[in-house]
């Protein structure tokens, strides 16, 4: 098929498609890393640019890219592709985007490849540059280092879009005739992040170090390892204190209800679109979610777990010792992990009924730390509303907060980072939403209003009497201002 | 072929394939109009925003735009040769939207585009209208003519931006509209994209007597097209413009 072109054309050809595709990867990896790019423009031309755009060398993406593609060249039925997948810190990952650099048959004989070619390879950089900005990875990725972090691979071959779920959408990035084919480049990406708000991972604390995550039992025979696109280090872990969080389809979380288990747990997210609907929606990830369940104790434990005394773990459990009924609430408990959707790997669950021990509250380690969990709220919390305990209650089988009906799962109000619960017992949400608008005024409400109006009403004659008696006494006071 | 190199100046360019032949319903020129020399593509792109965002709003369009219709700077050589500058680009967040593009690295570029943009904004919120107006990024090649007549301005691709303010009542409305632009101008870049990979109509590359005519030369960092930005406010009967107003970012008329 290149009978046309002479040799010295081919040979630029293949050159500038080579290194289309390296600073087509550097420009998609250098996108996720998290950070803002900024590169400056240059008036005279240093011989290195290639295309005329200023795009940075990371020499380990290009290593990468360069053994992927072993020395050849993407072409019919071999395309090089970039995956793009997030790992979270609890070891779960999901693919999020795969971009492909294609090859087809479909030949332009007429192009200029030295002039034309190359200038329209500079212009699909430049609309790759857009469009990696613009995909929802984007912004998953700027918010990477927390809870989760953003990673990519490189392969060569056929692509591979299974690992997208359902529904994945794609969107071309553009094409560019050469005399040996058409050069395709477009992402696949996952559309179900697209509703996931990233601001729920802005109140968690840094959870790791360098995150160096070579793991190579991918599912697919050709794999290679999959890097990171994170090359800082993060804060320290503290996350210990405080349950992740949870309410992310995505993100594996762990929400432990604690012994004082009348408690409710609400994800704390103030407005934007919330996830919830993706936790009713059990039908598409049913096997892959579980939510933090407990029994509700009855109204004595309740009082007992309102810890003015802070979630003492000595109170909570001697009241507790004295109800007969509560050690077989808590047996009843049951902690599970909450994982994402689409996550493969068997989930933990531990049971505390199985653990068949009595005073079960007592005996694992974690129930205290999560005793001493100022995440977990006194119990007249329920009462604050939210859209997602809205949404989260109608999950859970009705009578969740009466007590004795053995719910599978009680609502504990999820407390943000470093908020106190003694003081108003809700989150920051609730408390927002509750004082956004001011109270109305009591005068204005219709039944009491209408009554002390008319009241105010049948008195005024006589005010008005008394009023004018003292007529003089006002008038010297008046004097007296003035 | 070194990378950075540019090629012979003779007239290269891209195919010369008619675009869309309905020309630009422009606002009135400095230059008088060649009408039916050359088609015109014209694009437009709709979004509404709140009051706050449409500066942002619009920067993210007209700098996706200029990305792809500039190029780096030209140098000359001997022999009729030329090698081009780099661009470089920057990622820029959006205060009012949940929003990044990327731009060209050229402040120059950016200052000429914010102050029209703020024109714009001012004209559209103190003109006393319901909020409609729109803004255009024309493109255009200048084409020399005989004294006494002056040079010609034929453009050759036209973005319109029509824009609709609304006003929010509450926190979370405004919390809402932040995401709901974020997504909309996502869509608008992926619609720019898709026009711009469509390597219709370029002008030729110049030669050195005529880069004028075709770039816009006066950056010292980055070479677009020669660009005009001007808009429109429609009153609030949306009948015809009230306040037409015409700014020439650039004034590259021998006048």
């Amino acid at each position: 098929m290149d009978t046309d072109l002479n040799s010295q054309d081919r040979k630029d050809l293949d050159k500038f498609i080579k290194f289309f595709a390296l600073k087509t990867v550097q420009v998609i990896v250098q996108a996720r890393l998290g950070e803002k790019i900024c590169t400056r423009s240059s008036s005279s031309p240093t011989g290195s640019d290639w295309f005329n755009l200023a795009i940075k060398d990371i020499p380990e993406v290009t290593h990468e890219a360069k053994k992927a593609l072993a020395g050849q060249l993407p072409a019919i039925g071999r395309s090089m592709c970039v995956e793009i997948s997030l790992k979270t810190s609890e070891g779960d990952s999901m693919e999020l985007e795969i971009w492909c650099l294609e090859m087809n048959e479909k030949c332009d004989k007429e192009i200029k490849v030295s002039y034309t070619v190359y200038n329209r390879l500079s212009l699909l950089l430049k609309s790759l540059l857009a469009i990696t900005r613009v995909t929802p990875a984007y912004r998953l990725s700027r918010k990477q280092g927390h809870e989760y972090v953003i990673l990519y691979r490189i392969y060569f071959g056929e692509v591979q879009l299974s690992g997208l779920g359902e529904g994945f959408q794609t969107v071309r990035v553009g094409t560019v005739g050469t005399p040996l084919g058409t050069i395709t480049l477009s992402c696949a990406y996952r559309i179900n992040l697209a509703f996931i708000s990233t601001r729920q991972f802005e109140r968690t604390p840094p959870i790791m170090g360098i995150i160096i995550d070579h793991f190579v039992d991918r599912p697919y025979p050709s794999s290679s390892p999959m890097h990171p696109c994170n090359y800082r280090t993060t804060g320290e872990d503290n996350g210990a204190a405080y349950p992740s969080v949870e309410d992310s389809q995505e993100v594996c979380t762990t929400s432990f209800s604690t012994s004082p288990p009348s408690q409710l747990i609400v994800p704390g997210k103030e407005g934007g679109v919330p996830p919830v609907p993706s936790q009713p929606a059990h039908g598409t990830q049913a096997d892959h979610e579980r939510m933090v369940m407990c029994t509700p104790l009855d109204g004595a434990l309740y009082s007992a777990a309102t810890p003015s005394s802070s979630e003492d773990t000595e109170t909570v459990s001697n009241s507790s010792e004295g109800k007969s009924g509560s050690p077989h609430d808590l047996l009843e408990t049951i902690f599970v992990r909450k994982v994402g959707a689409f996550v493969n790997k068997p989930i933990n669950q531990v049971t505390m009924a199985s653990l068949d021990i009595p005073f079960a509250m007592f005996a694992p380690k974690n129930v205290e730390l999560e005793d001493n969990d100022p995440m977990v709220n006194p119990p007249d919390s329920p009462d604050v509303e939210s859209p997602l305990q809205g949404s989260l209650h109608s999950e859970v089988s009705s009578g969740s907060s009466t007590g004795n009906t053995h719910d599978d799962f009680v609502m504990v109000d999820f407390k943000p980072a470093f908020s106190k619960d003694d003081i108003l017992p809700m989150d920051l949400g609730t408390f927002y939403r509750e004082f956004q608008n001011p109270p109305q005024l009591s005068s204005l409400s219709i039944d009491i209003g209408a009554q002390s109006m008319a009241e105010d009403l049948d008195s005024l004659p006589e005010k008005l009497a008394v009023h004018e008696k003292n007529v003089k006494e006002f008038d010297a006071f008046v004097e007296t201002l003035q | 072929f070194i990378p950075g190199g540019g090629g012979a100046a003779a007239s290269f360019g891209g195919r010369e394939s008619a675009a869309l032949p309905s020309p630009a319903g422009n606002t009135g020129l400095a230059c008088p109009r060649a009408q039916t020399a050359m088609n015109c593509r014209a694009e437009v792109l709709e979004v509404s925003v709140e009051g706050r965002q449409i500066e942002e709003a619009m920067l993210a369009v007209l700098h996706t735009i200029l990305l792809h219709r500039s190029t780096g700077k030209f140098h000359y050589k001997k022999e009729g040769t030329y090698s081009i500058g780099t661009v470089g680009t920057q990622d820029v967040d959006c205060d009012f939207i949940d929003f990044t593009y990327a731009r060209v690295s050229s402040e120059e570029l950016d200052r000429a585009l914010r102050k029209a943009v703020g024109e714009f904004k001012d004209a559209l919120r103190y003109s006393g209208s319901d909020g409609i107006g729109q803004i255009s990024l024309e493109f255009y090649q200048k084409k020399k003519s005989r004294w006494p007549f002056s040079d010609e301005c034929i453009p050759w691709e036209v973005w319109t931006v029509k824009v609709n303010v609304v006003n929010l009542a509450n926190e979370q409305e405004r919390q809402i509209c932040r995401e709901k632009v974020g997504e909309k101008l996502c869509e608008k870049i992926i619609n720019i994209v898709e026009v711009m990979n469509r390597h219709e109509y370029l002008p030729k590359m110049p030669t050195q007597s005529e880069v004028d005519n075709v770039f816009d030369t006066g950056l010292k960092d980055v070479q677009p097209y020669l660009y005009k930005i001007s808009y429109q406010i429609t009153d609030s009967l949306g009948s015809s413009v009230t306040t037409t107003m015409r700014r020439l970012i650039k004034d590259t008329l021998a006048l």
